[in-house]
């Protein structure tokens, strides 16, 4: 693979970190005459630390893999290849292990690379490469000032190794022009390389400088990422004899974790200054992007369809199980609301069931349980907390065994459901006999909700159901990325979380509204005084003292729609955090409805 | 179990004027507390007093709510005695500010009212005017220190008039008790301690009630067994979900084997395979197991086992009381071989039983090392030591009602009488040679010293070779060696036995122990797995430029730090997917297409933050953070 890219690629480097015991064996291997190397240009730069960091790195690793083997074959899992599950491959290492600290123009990079080659792109994977392949990076205008003080100050002299292709040896000249010549200035990297068996020319020691500095910060990257199998290839051979085991020792255990602040601590940000702005692209409100989207063909819809056709087998077995006592939690990739409306549409027709729209941002513990009472129950009273409410529902189903309930709930780990409290009542819910539970979750942390109480309470049997769907449903209500784009709140939410208040709260909102919009064109605007917006409910009979009205704001202001600021008066001022755009169309549309 | 011993303890030792405090030891983060402590509530309630409380910790932050709590489910528990008669009082009395004088006097009104009503249970002993009321802290630790001293100080003053008996759970050690209480306090009680067993027994016995006995007939493989120990001892510590996962293998069991029909009791599968459709028939003929046993037979057999139904039919039946016969047997003398192995010095086989039941079931144990160990360890083993598990051995043999098991343990009988007889004879062997020895002192001559010296080496050394106790040692080694070698055989080796053994361990795996962060990540990295498409296939860590939107963005994000810029994360995907659109040659507008790519960019975008991956953030304009430290 390395010469089919090689050829490819001429700026190709190829960075390798070698512990002691490589370097001696390279020695040695050298003594013998491997004159194949000999050709290689090499580079050494000999500092305090020494290998310290990736021969840390050779060691911990290893012995993070001992421990996944062990525990790994402690849970029989060697044995058998899980067939739905991506775990079997995997150990858990490679999955979430420590960051590196990346490039800036790293993703550009790569992007490149999986543009231009389909199927041969560069491997991003570090770590589960064994050949680092890593691009010298062009100091473009990405590449900024901020960048090399940061690795001034963070890059302690790392001793490091380094092979050069002999390709790469024909365009040096051509990267190292566009190596800002104030850098070198900044190394601070000792000379002792060149009192070792470097193999460059005395006269290339003015340029190697600058790549040295390059290489730096390359191999830097490579340092931090655990490379297991960097010990068995022996590719280049800095030796290093004065390395002070003692300080090794005692920075183990640090490391890991400097390297997390380190990243972490420093307030300078590596990435470009470049906003949306600039781009000058069109901002995208919830319908227009619906529509662009509509208009791509989905690939892989055979593939998708034979998936779901899997999954739609499970059904009934499902059924079995939920009516055994086990509850049903789905996870994987991909929206699964198709999954579950198709479950809900085939197998419960004839059942009660509920279904919980977890991604809704109105939806909240209190309400499953109201549509509970009040929906399944026929009950119409009302409860002091939602404890009471709880037991009175457990009560009822405990008498009565011949009522039955499915619950199904889409994202259990939403926003508004994730709290300790929300879990610890569905999951009450879900122990009853004669309700049944099944579930999808889909954030990456979604299981750390469950401690072992709540986990034998929800009594689950996971179901890795990868659909790949898009999540449409789902992020509609979501406010951030895409609001940030388009500028405001999307008027779906507007109008769904309008939709679940009393008439009145509607008025007040609706006063709130016209207020702003007929000030839309004074600059100065700040917003509604609460004593103006008081006064003005008052007259509209919309509430009967400021406390009601308080009251009304805080649900407001919980469900973020709008915004108190105090003036220089010390007055407060109300504010529709929202463009004006928006709060048109949401009059027009109320108008529509009432 | 723990809880009975409780309600008997509290009744041997009763200093005057002292409340009594018994603490339960148990261990922490145990899912099966809750049942722990509902059991200890039932049994209590039961037999000693219908003055039973618990509390926990997280409802009484101080010395008001304590008694609240206290007085409000005291007068509930008794509301249930009393058949809710006083109900309108009920509702009135909890406004009522609650103090230990109240407590007190409702107490008094109670007890005498319920005392002629209610007659004294058997084993309340006299000394009780009236029954106890028994408070459970079931987390004694987390209380606060205040509150509990407090509490035992001002109802240790109304001990006369309110006998009060408080249960501490503790998840540490006994001493958490002194450090919480200074010693002016701790004195007003008087501490009992008792242990709960710890879960590593209940584990044993569900295995030895359910799974070590041919009552019933499902069986898990070496693997499920394996799997479901290790999420017990690794995982939670956890009874019920030990016993969820057993159910579960159960269900699958008989959701996917169709054979499984037959997997009931002897008469029952019995009378069941008579009745076995063509297609079942078929299902039997299919199984390897039964498919290598027909091999082994006799041509004709194999014929008839092929074609006739009626045969096939008969065959199975006595293959399934072999079957079951071999269970017995087996489970039998894995007892007995587990009573010579668990006291070994360094367990080779383990010391407990179900470490022994997997070493047979993953492989045959006379190849392994360890048996060979346990052996080679029994040849060394003292006489007494020997003795004592001959005896416990018998015992296993003469409970089980098994026929021709009666050899063995009269074989066993003989052993154990052969060892004690030894006694005799070695007492007299010891006569011998000190008769020998004072009859060559008697000589002095020098020439017959000699003699009779080199004599008694002689002697010593023949009788040093094997003594009586070592041939005999040496027979019982052999002879267990031959029961294991012809009955604690693989269950593979057994036809049918996949109508019993349960054994697709990863299924279960699955489903109680799943890894969704795995699987996300496997589903983001490499598509090609989840969707069997050559156009996605690729290489290990790098994914090809047609893969899902999401999966594009998700390796592009990697290549960042801890912000992420939008404009150079939307333009590398435009990159990447513009590429990938060119190859399909689509005929679009360049500015459409650009919008699409965009629109297609949000969604990835925001399905990543629906994920948990990044987050926006003000930190900079236009930019996202990342969530997921590494993932390199």
């Amino acid at each position: 693979m390395m010469s089919k890219l090689e050829s490819k690629e001429d700026k190709m480097l190829e960075v390798q970190f070698v512990g002691d015991d490589d370097v001696l064996n390279h020695i040695l291997d050298r003594e013998g005459g491997a004159k194949i190397k000999k050709e290689r240009a090499q580079l050494l730069v000999n500092t305090k630390k020494i290998i310290k960091k990736p021969e840390y790195d050779l060691e911990e690793d290893d012995q993070e893999v001992l421990k996944d083997q062990n525990y790994v074959e402690v849970l029989g899992r060697h044995v058998q290849e899980s067939l739905k599950n991506g775990s079997a491959t995997d150990g858990g290492n490679k999955v979430y292990s420590f960051q590196n600290r990346k490039h800036p123009e790293k993703m550009a990079k790569l992007a490149s690379e999986l543009a231009k080659t389909p199927r041969k792109s560069v491997s991003s994977n570090l770590k589960s490469d064994p050949e680092i392949t890593i691009d010298i990076p062009q100091c473009s205008k990405g590449h900024s000032a901020s960048d090399k003080v940061q690795l001034k100050t963070t890059l302690t002299p790392v001793n490091f190794s380094y092979m050069e292709r002999p390709t790469a040896n024909n365009d040096k000249s051509e990267f190292l022009s566009t190596a800002p010549r104030g850098l070198r200035k900044r190394l601070i990297v000792p000379r002792s390389h060149s009192d070792s068996e470097s193999e460059y020319s005395a006269s290339n020691s003015e340029d190697d400088e600058g790549v040295a500095q390059e290489y730096e910060e390359d191999t830097n990257e490579v340092i931090l990422s655990e490379q297991i199998q960097a010990q068995n290839r022996v590719l280049s051979a800095p030796v290093c004899k004065e390395t002070p085991s003692k300080k090794m020792k005692r920075d183990k255990t640090s490391d890991l974790v400097e390297e997390y602040f380190e990243a972490h601590s420093s307030s300078k940000v590596l990435t470009s200054d470049r906003t949306l702005q600039k781009l000058k692209r069109a901002k995208l409100d919830q319908q227009t992007l619906h529509n662009l989207l509509s208009k791509v063909s989905p690939s892989f819809s055979a593939e998708l369809k034979q998936l779901n056709q899997q999954y739609e087998q499970l059904f009934h077995k499902w059924m079995l199980q939920l009516h055994l006592g086990f509850n049903i939690v789905l996870y994987g990739l991909g929206s699964k609301r198709d999954l579950l409306e198709r479950f809900r549409t085939t197998v419960l027709q004839d059942c009660i069931h509920v279904v919980i729209n977890g991604f809704f941002p109105g939806i909240s513990v209190k309400s499953i349980l109201n549509s509970i009472t009040e929906e399944v129950l026929n009950h119409m009273g009302t409860f002091r907390s939602v404890v009471d409410q709880l037991d009175w529902i457990i009560n009822k189903f405990k008498e009565e065994s011949s009522l039955e309930l499915f619950l199904l709930i889409h994202n259990l780990d939403s926003q508004m459901l994730r709290g300790d409290k929300s879990q610890q009542i569905i999951g009450q819910l879900s122990s009853l006999r004669n309700i049944y539970l099944i579930a999808s979750i889909d954030h990456l942390n979604a299981p750390l909700m469950w401690d072992h109480a709540k986990q034998s309470l929800y009594n689950w049997l996971w179901y890795e159901t990868t659909t790949y769907s898009h999540y449409t449903e789902e992020t509609s209500y979501e406010n951030s990325l895409l609001v940030k784009q388009s500028g405001s709140l999307p008027l779906s939410s507007l109008t769904h979380v309008l939709r679940s208040l009393t008439p009145n709260a509607r008025g007040i909102f609706r006063l709130l509204i016209k207020y702003q919009l007929d000030n839309q064109d004074n600059p100065s605007y700040i917003g509604l005084s609460f004593q103006d917006f008081y006064q003005q409910c008052r007259e509209a009979f919309l509430v009967n003292s400021d406390l009601t009205l308080r009251a009304q704001l805080t649900e407001f202001r919980d469900h973020k729609l709008i915004r108190t600021k105090k003036g220089t008066d010390g007055v407060e001022y109300l504010l529709i955090p929202v463009d004006n755009g928006t709060l048109t169309d949401f009059l027009e549309k109320e108008e529509e409805e009432f | 179990m723990a809880t009975s011993s409780v309600s008997k303890g509290c009744f041997v030792f009763k200093p005057n004027f002292k409340k009594r405090k018994i603490s339960v030891p148990i261990g922490v983060n145990v899912t099966d507390h809750d049942l722990t402590f509902r059991s200890l509530t039932e049994v209590l309630q039961n037999n000693v007093t219908p003055y039973v409380v618990s509390l926990q910790a997280k409802d009484c932050p101080d010395m008001k709510h304590f008694l609240q709590k206290l007085a409000s489910q005291l007068m509930d528990c008794n509301v249930d005695v009393q058949s809710k008669e006083k109900e309108g009082v009920q509702v009135t009395q909890k406004k009522i500010h609650y103090s230990m004088d109240s407590l007190s006097t409702w107490y008094m009104n109670v007890t005498q009212k319920t005392d002629p009503k209610i007659p004294r249970k058997k084993r309340t002993p006299s000394q009780w005017q009236s029954p106890p009321v028994v408070l459970i802290l079931k987390d004694m630790e987390s209380f606060t220190t205040k509150v509990l001293q407090d509490f035992i100080i001002i109802s240790s003053q109304h001990l006369h008039e309110f006998p009060l008996i408080l249960i501490f759970g503790i998840a540490t050690s006994p001493i958490v008790v002194h450090r919480l209480l200074p010693h002016a306090v701790s004195s007003l009680l008087c501490i009992e301690l008792f242990q709960s067993l710890s879960c590593k027994e209940h584990l044993t016995t569900v295995l030895d009630k359910l799974l070590l006995t041919t009552q019933f007939p499902f069986k898990l493989s070496e693997k499920v067994l394996q799997v479901l120990t290790n999420i017990f001892l690794y995982h939670d510590f956890s009874i019920q979900n030990f016993i969820k996962g057993l159910q579960l293998s159960l269900l699958e069991h008989f959701y996917s084997q169709p054979l499984s029909v037959l997997c009931c009791n002897l008469p029952e599968a019995k009378r069941r395979i008579n009745f076995l459709s063509d297609n079942q028939c078929e299902n039997i003929r299919r199984l390897p197991s039964f498919r290598r046993y027909v091999e082994k037979q006799a041509s004709e057999k194999q014929v008839a086992l092929l074609t006739n139904e009626r045969f096939l039919k008969e065959e199975t039946q006595s293959l399934l009381e072999n079957l079951h016969v071999y269970h017995t047997n087996y489970f039998l003398v894995l007892r007995c071989l587990h009573q010579f192995t668990s006291s070994l010095p360094k367990y080779p086989l383990g010391r407990q039983i179900r470490e022994l039941y997997c070493t047979c079931l993953e492989k045959n144990i006379l190849d392994s090392e360890e048996y060979a160990s346990a052996l080679q360890l029994l040849r060394m083993l003292a006489k007494d030591e020997l003795m004592a598990m001959l005896q416990k051995c018998f015992k296993v043999f003469k409970s089980s009602s098994e026929k021709h098991f009666g050899n063995t343990a009269k074989r066993i009988e003989e052993f154990l009488a052969q060892f004690q007889s030894l006694d005799a004879e070695a007492k007299e062997e010891e006569e011998d040679t000190s008769e020998s020895q004072s009859k060559g002192l008697q000589k002095t001559d020098l020439y017959h010293l000699q003699k009779s010296l080199l004599e008694m080496k002689e002697l010593r050394r023949t009788s040093k070779r094997q003594t009586k106790f070592e041939v005999l040692r040496e027979q019982l080694v052999s002879f267990i060696d031959s029961l294991v070698r012809e009955y604690l055989l693989l269950p593979e080796t057994q036809p049918l036995h996949e109508v019993l053994y349960f054994s697709a361990a990863h299924t279960l795996r699955q489903h109680l122990n799943a890894a969704p962060r795995i699987a996300l990540h496997t589903a983001l990295n490499n598509p090609y797995y989840y969707l069997k498409n050559e156009a996605l296939r690729s290489e290990e860590g790098c994914i090809p430029n047609v893969a899902p939107d999401i999966c594009i963005a998700y390796k592009l994000h990697l290549e960042c730090s801890r912000l992420i810029n939008l404009v150079d994360w939307s333009e590398a995907f435009a990159t990447v997917v513009t590429a990938a659109e060119k190859m399909d040659a689509n005929s679009v507008t360049s500015e459409e297409r650009n919008e699409i790519i965009h629109a297609r960019f949000i969604r990835a975008v925001s399905e990543l933050e629906l994920l948990g991956f990044i987050k926006p953030t003000k930190q900079k304009t236009d930019h996202v953070a990342r969530l997921t430290w590494g993932g390199c």
